[in-house]
């Protein structure tokens, strides 16, 4: 009891300093926008090289780690925290943290997912379908992401976050939803399946409705992942859950693996466009995979409803930021 | 009915366990090399921080760094290097879908073989470059 108990309190003490450090961080980075601007435009190498090459991958590495874990807790995935909180609050352009985000993002979903497939949780057969769409709208969204000009992606950046925070809010859940009758196009491509609710011990079976909508949604879904380098989970539970109707734990799974294949598209199209840096993927995804794992230890010994009051109250604070600094007025 | 993972998830599974793990190891020993500065890299490390709050058409133009494939033939450099465990993991997806049609086929399940063939055909469009490179 008293090992449970001092190691919960380490745990959490660690999430604080961590917490503290980054949040130094990010209070130094917004104070000090001067030398991005006039790097920016002058590129000159003087005012840049006032710290030496390792010290924004280490608070890279520290941030990611924080949201990594605040992630987890949440229910969320680290993507959708990752770019509007780095772009909003750290000197990286729009442009590569959208790149780094999609790689964060499908290195966790490449993690997850054999797990996800061996369990029978996350479904191949629905997610065919669902991926092919949305994938091939992420190379849309994120060719047009790339055309556009950096104030109007970070307007709509924004606004999405601001969505997103909406639909985090209201959003609701369905563990075992109703399906009465699958439609025909799931039953020509025979989405059904059965897996194991340790819950209740027992093999629950599931079927699908509407999946031609869910599709057309898909495309939208697809447009925006790709666009705004955010990992697409926060779209995709409610579209397979609330609307087709498969169980919330199925949904998930499966939303998570979408994600690899999903964010692979859009992430080449980056890549290609030169919009990757190794000095920011790299920090990034070994923060946020760390700080995954232990956000899963510590998700035993918190109360994950305050963690995501908060992850709510700063998504929305860095969705305004995103927002504001779109319109020229942040 | 026993839930159970079909035999192409199982398969999918498997590669895509093995291949995450070589590209993330593979992404923190490239990265080592680059950071301790054991491969010279393109762009000198203390430099990396002018070029990533500009736009990176900004950034490609400055740096002479050409997209797309390119630094496949600049592996030799720190920087470069690292973009391979980048590449393996983006690719790895596609592998995993090539894996899987040969069950597939022998199923004569249409419509997952032309939905899996169409994925791999959209993927490697979309890795290719040929879909333009070199930023706005």
């Amino acid at each position: 009891m008293l090992k449970k108990f001092k190691a919960s309190h380490a745990i959490t003490l660690l999430i604080v300093l961590l917490t503290l450090l980054a949040g130094s961080a990010v209070v130094y980075a917004s104070q000090a926008p001067e030398v991005a601007i006039a790097v920016e435009t002058s590129v000159t190498t003087e005012a840049a090289t006032q710290h030496a090459w390792w010290y924004w991958p280490l608070i890279l590495l520290v941030l990611s780690f924080v949201l990594g874990v605040f992630a987890v807790l949440a229910g969320v995935g680290g993507g959708v925290l990752y770019v509007p909180i780095v772009s909003g609050f750290l000197p990286f352009h729009l442009d590569f943290v959208r790149g780094a985000g999609l790689i964060v993002a499908l290195a966790g979903a490449l993690a997850a997912g054999p797990g996800l497939l061996r369990k029978g949780m996350a479904d191949l057969r629905l997610a065919i379908p669902m991926a092919l769409i949305a994938s091939t709208c992420a190379i849309a969204g994120a060719m047009i992401g790339l055309a556009l000009p950096t104030n109007v992606i970070q307007t709509l950046l924004g606004a999405t976050i601001l969505g997103i925070v909406a639909i985090m809010i209201k959003a609701k859940k369905s563990e075992f939803p109703n399906v009465p009758e699958s439609d025909p196009l799931s039953q020509a491509l025979r989405i059904t399946g059965v897996y194991h609710e340790p819950t209740i011990n027992k093999d629950i079976s599931w079927k699908v409705h509407r999946t031609p909508q869910a599709l057309g949604l898909f495309v939208i879904i697809g447009v925006m992942a790709g666009m705004f380098g955010l990992g697409a989970g926060w779209a995709n539970v409610p579209v397979l859950n609330l609307l087709m109707g498969a169980p919330i734990k199925i949904s998930v799974a499966t939303s998570k693996f979408l994600l690899s294949i999903t964010d692979t598209s859009a992430a080449w199209i980056y890549l290609n466009n030169g919009a990757v840096l190794p000095m920011m993927v790299v920090p990034s995804v070994v923060g946020i995979m760390l700080g995954s794992f232990i956000g899963v230890r510590v998700l035993a010994v918190t109360k994950p409803a305050v963690i995501r009051i908060l992850v709510i109250v700063v998504l929305g604070v860095a969705g305004l930021k995103a927002l504001l600094k779109g319109l020229g007025i942040g | 009915m026993a839930p159970q993972a079909t035999e192409e998830q199982v398969l999918y599974a498997n590669i895509l366990n093995k291949g995450m793990m070589i590209g993330l190891l593979g992404l923190v020993i490239t990265f080592v090399i680059y950071g301790a500065g054991i491969l010279k890299p393109v762009i000198p490390l203390e430099e990396v921080q002018n070029y990533w709050v500009m736009p990176v058409a900004d950034y490609l133009a400055l740096t002479g760094i050409h997209a797309g494939w390119a630094w496949l033939g600049n592996l030799g450099k720190g920087d470069m290097l690292t973009f391979l465990p980048i590449a393996f993991l983006s690719l790895l997806t596609i592998v995993c879908y090539i894996a899987i049609l040969p069950g597939l086929l022998r199923k004569k399940d249409t419509a997952y073989i032309a939905l899996v063939i169409t994925e791999v055909v959209v993927l490697t469009v979309a890795a290719s470059g040929i879909l333009g490179s070199g930023g706005h």
